[in-house]
């Protein structure tokens, strides 16, 4: 970013976070900013890749989604298997969440969801197992979760 | 609970979060007003919690992004409370996640650079009560990000 954010931006990034359906007017009135000021600081905001994008925010286990479980992956053949093959199918699995190459213990971090146990090991069974080139793979089921606001 | 146009309603919306409620309602085939009655209901149920936006800390700064995978001295009763107190009290954990199985806890952590995450290191997290082990894993790309849900 060419310009580092200011203290107002930083209030109006974390406000953002948080809920992002506020309007340019209603966050603006809080922070002590006209309307037009908050839109555009919001543009540059979004302009400078600060602002990734909108995700939608809902309640997983109300919508029959009861487990969470996180799974770290080892290749077994590594530098014989093509990493883009393994990243394309795991990420085309649809209870696969979120896919991370990590460094250390393992080589690929998964998130994935689940109605229930049951579900879950036919997920693993039949989805991740049979991945191309997977080898052990570490289950931690997801007790609860926190985000938090951040360096801002 | 929810029928077949609430699940289209978010799956319309979850893969494109800044659809305005008319365009999701012609997306999804239904009229504005059929829609916001439908998402109303489900925001009253708690179902959707809201929009918000993603901080790309990338961008403003943060090029390090470590998983520290942490097992707590579980001889202590009250080793998870005090540990979660006060490593949320560290401005560069950005996701705290209590797990079953064999981590504990998982802080997500972003820092300047390898110094600046080296410095957070020593002196905000081994400085936590109540660790028995640390393993890091350093986070080289996201190939998946979409938390989305498989509706």
């Amino acid at each position: 970013m060419t310009t580092p954010l200011d203290d107002l931006d930083k209030r109006l990034l974390r406000a953002l976070a948080r809920d992002a359906g506020q309007s340019a007017g209603a966050l603006g009135r809080r922070l002590g900013l006209s309307q037009p000021a908050t839109w555009r600081r919001i543009k540059r905001m979004e302009a400078a890749g600060v602002i990734r994008g909108r995700e939608l925010r809902l309640d997983a286990e109300k919508l029959g989604f009861g487990v969470t479980v996180f799974l770290g992956v080892k290749l077994a053949l590594r530098g014989r298997v093509s990493l883009e093959d393994f990243e394309r199918a795991v990420s085309a699995i649809p209870e696969v969440q979120t896919v991370e190459h990590v460094l250390g213990l393992y080589d690929y971090r998964l998130r994935v969801v689940a109605r229930d146990l049951p579900d879950f090991e036919r997920v693993l069974r039949r989805r991740v197992m049979t991945l191309p080139g997977v080898g052990d793979v570490e289950a931690n089921v997801l007790l609860s979760e926190e985000r938090l606001a951040g360096p801002l | 609970m929810l029928d077949n146009d609430d699940r289209r309603l978010l799956r319309y919306w979850q893969a494109e979060p800044t659809l305005s409620q008319g365009e999701l309602a012609e997306r999804a085939g239904m009229t504005t007003g059929r829609a916001t009655r439908r998402i109303a209901r489900m925001q009253e149920l708690g179902i959707l919690k809201g929009v918000g936006a993603v901080i790309d800390w990338v961008a403003l700064g943060y090029a390090v992004e470590v998983s520290l995978r942490v097992t707590l001295d579980k001889t202590q009763g009250n080793a998870f409370d005090v540990f979660l107190a006060q490593a949320r009290q560290v401005p560069e954990v950005i996701e705290l996640q209590t797990f079953l199985g064999r981590v504990d806890v998982r802080l997500s952590i972003i820092a300047r650079d390898m110094a600046h995450y080296q410095q957070i290191y020593r002196n905000a997290i081994l400085t936590l009560p109540h660790i028995s082990e640390i393993e890091a894993l350093m986070h080289v790309a996201r190939i998946k990000t979409s938390e989305g849900l498989p509706l």
